[in-house]
Parts: structure tokens; C-alpha cells; sequence
């Protein structure tokens, strides 16, 4: 196996170097340095070009640039990086592309998270509910998300998502036409996605539209969009459901052990709400505030919720232990969001953001001053218009993805062996579909990565974000070799890391595949 | 295709009565061909396609040939209302009674047609649909279909050769050859798109000759003397058909998304050649003042993109005998009287299946 994986590595490599050498190639072809002095009217016009062909070595034959290129590339195996650099103002390339690569990590990385999410959810129930409305509507949806054009899309979603959001944030009232509409079309989604009978449906359909409704009653009268919050009686709330719901698709409600040990863990995160008010301060004055102190928490969070739910005991104390700790996650979430949204106040109010919280441009507020708390909002307000969009390519293909291999999981024969054992349907599509439906995707993710980089170099430049994608399109167009192969080199780089990750994962997930390497 | 289903007995077994009973007599064409036509998001995107194509062709010409709409996408003209669209909807749909005027999609800031323009940019879009996807089809075809026939080194060195390509986003290396080949005009672009996008077709059309060339009628026509080039074209390629037809297919929906986002970002067609991509690159700022601008091009693109992954949906299905239809309700019921004989139905089914 370990020799399976250095061969694969290698070939990697090998396609990397290759690949750049060739793109190196294209790119000398495809760029004309000299495209402005060529129109000039300069009456230095000869000796201006004279000295940019000496500055940037074009009369060099192509493979000799490269081979210099590729000297000072390979130094960043040994922290020596020398890129090249940007002709027109002379910075280095690796200065250039600290921030454009974490920017563009951070949208395809909430985008990938995002869309894997919500993309195997919907396919799932969709296979579950095949050939019904709601299974065609979602065929439907995923081949118009398919042939939207990305960039046209995100210009509408500046308008209609961001400045008319905002306008409505500003005076936040919903009309009852409205109201009505949304409830009736939530009713819709949901009673679709549970199917049953019409009975049943009409139920479910009542059920969720009414909810929906006071709760849009709700915002209205307390004006709940002009202060948004959350706050202890509704953290204890969804704390509690979530606690029901990730213990429904666990281990079901008969396991009541699990179900104590869910609640539990709901109970010490609304317990925990208030200490952790003051843990924040205590945190922000001790300077150790920041993104590292609360993934530690989350960890911590994760541990100690496992070990509660392993407490619980029984003969199945790890899937206790399991439920437990998945039910950390959303528990944890929800004291995080009300955290952050106890700022959105003085986030809204701040000097430059003067009550336009969703942004169009650029991925965080220049000249902002603010705590943590204040900056991170920045960052997911900033987020949310390109991660949306750049949902919406992959969106499609992992609802697609999944609903294919869910369909052909739940014709195996193992599935109806497990339903004539009586087994309940929640465990048979749970934990014998399911996880079996995951396993293709993990060939996926790759690609839909690649995919997303693409897409990124479309959403950045819409959104003016300074992401690698961007300083691509600019370099490409100011006819810039050496950013143009910084990006090259780094995209491919990402694209076969995230290849062997694949690989590696579905070693692990597949046995078969264990025997065949 | 190459994993025939054992009959289950009872609805299986029903199913397959009323499969069969659809299918008897007729050759593999005339059950592709009615299965696709019997698809009606296929039929609705093929009628779509057709309908958007005689339009954008016809109205303002194409190859020389004048077309019927008054105006042309270059000539600036008055700006007449604003440049408001004059197009209206019926009154019972709440527009002032239905009319088409002068400039049904409006005009921009110097007038000029956006009707027209929007059926160059169609035009444009298509023209570079069909080279793209032609070039990759016989591309990858041949890639794949000698990968998987001659198999050992030769396939390890193509394989290879295709990741290089996969190793990028599209966008990335159709940006860098568009900015070489887009200058050159439309149909120049169209080319070096159709060099990068064959890849997936390749991989696909490669795993079905790895299997097909184990199969027995392979094996008879290398007994029967036929040399490799003979077996490849005349035996195996057809098979593979399916596959080619409806990847292609896919790929030309994708095809029109890449070069209006290449048109968009610069790296495609160059004023002052029309693509729907540049309109929107040209027209975005203006969104506030002239939706009208914005609005047609993007539908446009969503036409044609959507009608065709339609028909690919369409051609998957009909090609794929895996992917059955569920009959009514009513149909399973006339079909039950047959039950008894489905089991010799399915019998005769699975040899159907080993011929093709």
C-alpha cells in the first residue's frame, strides 16, 4: 500500500513538472509583453523595446527561460522561493501571493463544505423519493444550476442578494403577501421531501407553513432583522432539537442512552452559554482570541461530548459516544453564531460599513477597526455573495452524484437483506445505504475542487476579490509570465494534493481497494 | 450495458413483459430513437434548441446570406426612449397589449440593436457549440479508442497525456490558448477549446473498449482475418456509441458555458465580434440603468445551455437500457396478464442483450 501511494505520488509529481513546462510554453506563446510599446508613438520607442526584451529575456529561447524559472520555483522546496516577478511594478510574486492564496482557499473551502453538505442532502432524499415531484423538481434544478453562467448569475445576485438585502435590512418589514409566500413554499419543500400519503402531506404541509409563518410573525412584530440575536430561550431551543434530530438519524429514538447522552450534551452547552460570555472577555483581554482558541474549543467541545456520551454507558456506549459528539457540532455552532451576532450591532453601526452589512466587493472592508468579533463578521459578510454563487456549479453535481449512487446502493441486494431482518427503515438507509452512498463521492470531491478553482477565477473577478484566480486573469491580461505560472504551479499543486487525499481516503473507507493495491 | 440484470421474478419480472412488449421487432435505432422522443424534457430542449437556432440564424443572416430583421448589430442608430425595450406582453399578463416594435430588446447607450446583437451572439455561441464538441468527439474518440484497444504502454503514455490535461481548471488553460487563439477569431477559439475539452470522453470511451474488446464478436472478427483499424471502425466504435453521443452532447452544454466565460473574462471572442459573454462583460456596469442590456444574453446562454443538457438527459435514457421507464399503474395491470410468460421474455431479453 505504502508503495502504491509513493508510485501515485511520483506520477503526480512528474505530471506537475511536465505540465508546467508545457504551460510554460503556452503562456510564452499566448503573452506579448511588448503589446504596448508596439502602438507607442514614443520617440524612444526602438530602445524602450530593446531594453524590455533584455529585462524580461525574450530573445532567450523559451526552454532557457523556463529552465531559470523552474531554478528559483524549486527553491521553495527549501524556503529559498524565488517566482519571478511582477514586471510592471516589481514585486516579487511570492509577496503577491501570500493573501491571494489564502483568500481563495477560504471561498473554495467554504464553498466545497457548503455544497458536499447541502448537495448530498438533497440527493439523498431526492433518490429516497425517486420519480416523485420532488425528485423531478430537484432534476430540474440541478440541470438549470448546470447551465447557469456563473458570472452572470453573480451579477444579478449583487443586486437582487446584497443591495436590495440591504435595503430591506434597513427597514425591515415583510408584507403578509410575502409571508404567505414563503410559508406556503417552505410547506411545499417540506411535505415533497417526506412524501407519504395525502394526508400525511397535507399535515406535514400545514405543520411547516404555520411554523414558518409565526416565525416570520415573530420578526416582524419584535423587528427581529433590525437587531438580529439569538439568545438563551431559543439556543436552548434548537439546542434541544438538535439534540432530537441528530439522535432521529444516528441511532433513532429507541436508543435511549443515546438520546440521554444527546441531551446532555444540549444541556451543558446551554449551561455552559453564560460562562462563556465572560470567557471571551477574559480571552480578548488575555490577547488569545482568535481562530486557533475557538477550533481548541470546538475540539475540546467534541472530546468532552464523546466522553459524556461514553459515560452514559450501556453495551453500546460508543454509538452514545458518537451521537453525543455529533450533536457537539451544531450545539457549539449555535453558541458561536449568538456570540457573533451580539456584535452585529455594533458591526452594522461601524463608521465603515454605515448599515450595508452584505458585501459586494473585495473580500474583507478596508480600514475596518473592530475586535474579533467584529472581523469575522466582516469576513462571513464578505463570504457569503461569492460562496453562494460558486455553490450553485457544484451544488448541482453533488446533488446528482449522490442521488445516482444512493439509487444504486438501495438496489443491492445487502439492503434488502437488511430490511427482511426487521431492521428499522432509518438503520437500513442510514447506516447500510448511506455510508455505502458516500464512497464514490470521495472520487468527487477532487474534481469538483479543480471545478471550484475554475469557478473562483470567474467569481473573484466579479466580486473583486484578490484571490489567486484574480491576479491570474489581471497577470494574463497585463501579459505577465511569472504570476500567470505562480498560479499555474499552485493550482496544480492543489489539484494533485487534493487527487492523493482522495486516493488515500477511499484506501481507508474501501477495503477492497486495500487488496487490490 | 455489459452487466445484464438477473430477472427478480414479480415486478421485475412484470416490467420486463411491458419493456419487451415495447421494444419487439424493432431495430436498436428505432428504440433509441423512441425511447428519446418518448422523453419529454429531451423533446421540449431538442424543440427549444431548433426554435432558438432558426431564429438567431434566420433574423440577421448568417454566412453571407441576409436575414430578415431590419437592423444590424454593428450600426449605431438614435436612442429612442431611453433605449427601452418596445417589446410588451398582453394585457392579461399584465403587459399594454401585445407588440413587438422597433427594438424588442432595447437599444444600449449608442443604439445600437440589442435584438440583433443578441442573435449574433447566439449565433456565435452555436457556431462554437458545434466546432468545440465535433473536434473533442473525434478527438477523444481516437484517444480513448486506441488507449483501450492497444492497451499496455500505449494506453499508460495516452492516460498520461490526458492527465496533463485534467491537472488544470478548463477555464484556466482555455483562458491562455484563448488569449492566443481568440484574436484569431471565433472560429480559431472554437479550435483550441475543442484541443483541451476531449479529455472526459477519452477516459470514457477507453473503459468501454477495455471491456468490449473481451467480448466474442471482437474476438471473431480477428479470426475472420479483419485488421485492427477494421475492427475498431466497424465493430467496436459503433458500440461505443451510446457513450460518445451523449458525452458529446454534455460536453457541448459545457462547451457554450466556457466560451462566454472566456468571451466574458477577455480571453475569447474580441470586439468587434459578438459573443453573449462579451455582451455581459460590456453591458454589466449598466445594470442599474438598462437591465435590458444584461438580462437578454444571460437568458440566452441559459437556452441554449439547458436545452442541451436536456437532450443529453434525453439520449443517456435512451441509449441506456439500464434506465428503465416505470410504467403506470394501468400498464402494469395489462402486463400482469403476461406475468406468466415473463419469465421466457426475460430469458429472451438477457440473449437480446448479449447480441448487441
Amino acid at each position: 500500500m505504502v508503495v502504491f501511494f509513493v508510485k501515485r505520488l511520483l506520477t503526480s509529481l512528474l505530471v506537475v513538472l511536465v505540465s508546467t513546462l508545457i504551460m510554460y510554453v503556452l503562456v510564452d506563446l499566448s503573452i506579448d509583453p511588448l503589446l504596448d510599446l508596439r502602438t507607442s508613438t514614443a520617440p524612444n520607442k526602438a530602445q524602450q523595446i530593446a531594453n524590455r526584451t533584455a529585462e524580461l529575456r525574450l530573445d532567450d529561447p523559451v526552454i532557457s527561460r523556463y529552465l531559470s524559472w523552474l531554478k528559483g520555483a524549486s527553491g521553495c522546496v527549501y524556503g529559498n522561493c524565488d517566482l519571478g516577478e511582477n514586471w510592471l511594478t516589481h514585486q516579487q510574486v511570492t509577496s503577491l501571493l501570500g493573501g491571494a492564496v489564502l483568500t481563495t482557499i477560504q471561498l473554495v473551502g467554504a464553498a466545497t463544505f457548503l455544497a458536499i453538505l447541502l448537495g448530498v442532502m438533497v440527493g439523498v432524499v431526492s433518490a429516497l423519493r425517486q420519480y416523485t415531484g420532488f425528485d423531478y423538481s430537484i432534476t430540474f434544478l440541478s440541470f438549470l444550476l448546470y447551465s447557469l453562467p456563473v458570472f452572470w448569475v453573480a451579477v444579478l445576485a449583487k443586486v437582487f442578494l446584497a443591495i436590495r438585502f440591504n435595503d430591506f435590512l434597513a427597514d425591515p418589514h415583510i408584507s403578509v403577501g410575502a409571508m404567505a409566500l414563503i410559508s406556503g413554499v417552505v410547506g411545499l419543500i417540506v411535505s415533497a421531501a417526506l412524501a407519504g400519503t395525502a394526508v400525511k402531506r397535507l399535515r406535514n404541509f400545514a405543520v411547516a407553513a404555520v411554523v414558518v409563518a409565526l416565525l416570520l410573525i415573530y420578526a416582524e412584530v419584535t423587528q427581529w432583522f433590525a437587531d438580529p440575536s439569538i439568545g438563551i430561550a431559543l439556543i436552548a431551543l434548537t439546542s434541544v432539537g438538535w439534540a432530537f434530530v441528530v439522535t432521529i438519524l444516528s441511532t433513532g429514538l429507541r436508543n435511549r442512552r443515546a438520546l440521554y447522552s444527546a441531551l446532555s450534551v444540549a444541556a451543558l452547552g446551554i449551561a455552559l452559554w453564560l460562562p462563556l460570555l465572560y470567557f471571551w472577555i477574559y480571552a480578548e483581554d488575555a490577547g488569545i482570541l482568535g481562530w486557533p482558541l475557538v477550533i481548541a474549543l470546538f475540539v475540546i467541545a467534541l472530546a468532552v461530548s464523546a466522553g459524556i456520551g461514553f459515560a452514559w454507558g450501556g453495551p453500546d456506549r460508543t454509538r452514545s459516544a458518537r451521537t453525543a459528539a455529533l450533536t457537539a457540532i451544531p450545539v457549539s455552532a449555535t453558541l458561536f453564531v449568538d456570540r457573533l451576532m451580539q456584535s452585529w450591532g455594533s458591526y452594522n453601526s461601524n463608521i465603515a460599513i454605515k448599515d450595508r452589512p452584505i458585501a459586494t466587493l473585495g473580500s474583507s472592508t478596508p480600514n475596518l477597526e473592530g475586535d474579533f468579533w467584529i472581523q469575522t463578521i466582516d469576513t462571513f459578510a464578505h463570504l457569503a455573495l461569492p460562496t453562494a454563487t460558486l455553490i450553485l456549479i457544484s451544488f448541482a453535481s453533488y446533488t446528482r452524484y449522490s442521488r445516482a449512487s444512493m439509487l444504486e446502493v438501495m438496489n443491492q441486494d445487502y439492503i434488502r437483506t437488511a430490511r427482511s431482518k426487521g431492521l428499522t427503515e432509518r438503520t437500513v438507509v442510514m447506516r447500510h445505504a448511506f455510508r455505502n452512498a458516500l464512497l464514490p463521492l470521495a472520487s468527487i470531491v477532487p474534481i469538483d475542487i479543480i471545478t471550484l478553482l475554475g469557478g473562483a477565477v470567474l467569481t473573484e473577478t466579479v466580486f473583486g476579490w484578490f484571490g489567486m484566480g484574480r491576479l491570474f486573469v489581471v497577470s494574463l491580461g497585463n501579459n505577465q509570465q511569472d504570476p500567470v505560472m505562480a498560479y499555474i504551479v499552485i493550482v496544480g499543486i492543489l489539484a494533485v494534493a487534493a487527487n492523493f487525499v482522495a486516493d488515500l481516503i477511499y484506501a481507508v473507507l474501501d477495503p477492497r481497494i486495500r487488496v487490490a493495491a | 450495458m455489459s452487466t445484464p440484470l438477473e430477472p427478480t421474478g414479480g415486478i421485475d419480472t412484470l416490467e420486463n413483459a411491458i419493456e419487451l412488449k415495447d421494444v419487439e421487432g424493432l431495430s436498436q435505432g428505432q428504440i433509441v430513437r423512441r425511447r428519446f422522443f418518448r422523453h419529454r424534457g429531451a423533446l421540449v430542449g431538442l424543440l427549444t434548441l431548433v426554435a432558438v437556432s432558426v431564429l438567431a440564424y434566420s433574423s440577421i443572416g448568417a454566412f453571407g446570406i441576409p436575414g430578415w430583421w431590419k437592423f444590424d448589430y454593428r450600426t449605431p442608430a438614435d436612442v429612442v426612449n431611453g433605449g427601452a425595450p418596445t417589446m410588451s406582453l398582453p394585457t392579461w399578463l399584465g403587459g399594454s397589449g401585445l407588440a413587438i416594435g422597433d427594438h424588442p430588446f432595447g437599444q444600449d447607450e449608442i443604439g445600437r440593436d440589442i435584438f440583433a446583437r443578441t442573435m449574433k451572439g447566439t449565433q456565435t455561441s452555436i457556431n462554437v457549440m458545434v466546432i468545440i464538441s465535433v473536434l473533442a468527439a473525434f478527438i477523444g474518440m481516437t484517444v480513448g479508442a486506441i488507449a483501450g484497444f492497444y492497451r499496455g504502454w500505449v494506453d499508460q503514455a495516452l492516460m498520461r497525456f490526458t492527465d496533463l490535461f485534467i491537472t488544470f481548471p478548463v477555464i484556466v488553460i482555455g483562458a491562455v490558448l484563448g488569449n492566443l487563439a481568440g484574436s484569431a477569431g471565433a472560429f480559431w477559439l472554437a479550435v483550441a477549446l475543442g484541443c483541451i475539452t476531449w479529455t472526459t470522453l477519452a477516459r470514457l470511451v477507453r473503459g468501454e473498449f477495455l471491456t468490449l474488446r473481451e467480448r466474442e464478436f471482437v474476438d471473431a472478427a480477428k479470426v475472420a482475418g479483419a485488421s485492427s483499424f477494421r475492427i475498431i471502425r466497424k465493430h467496436m466504435i459503433p458500440n461505443a456509441m451510446g457513450v460518445i453521443i451523449v458525452n458529446t452532447t454534455l460536453l457541448a452544454a459545457v462547451a457554450v458555458l466556457l466560451e462566454t466565460a472566456l468571451s466574458y473574462l477577455g480571453f475569447g471572442i474580441q470586439t468587434p465580434d459578438v459573443s453573449l459573454g462579451t455582451m455581459i462583460s460590456e453591458y454589466q456596469s449598466a445594470f442599474a440603468t438598462r437591465p435590458w442590456l444584461f438580462w437578454w444574453p444571460g437568458l440566452f446562454i441559459i437556452l441554449i445551455a439547458l436545452s442541451v443538457n436536456f437532450i443529453g438527459d434525453g439520449l443517456r435514457d435512451a441509449f441506456d437500457p439500464r434506465q428503465k421507464r416505470i410504467p403506470s399503474g394501468r400498464k402494469m395491470a395489462r402486463a400482469a396478464a403476461l406475468a406468466d410468460a415473463g419469465a421466457d421474455y426475460a430469458a429472451s431479453r438477457d440473449e437480446n442483450r448479449d447480441e448487441r
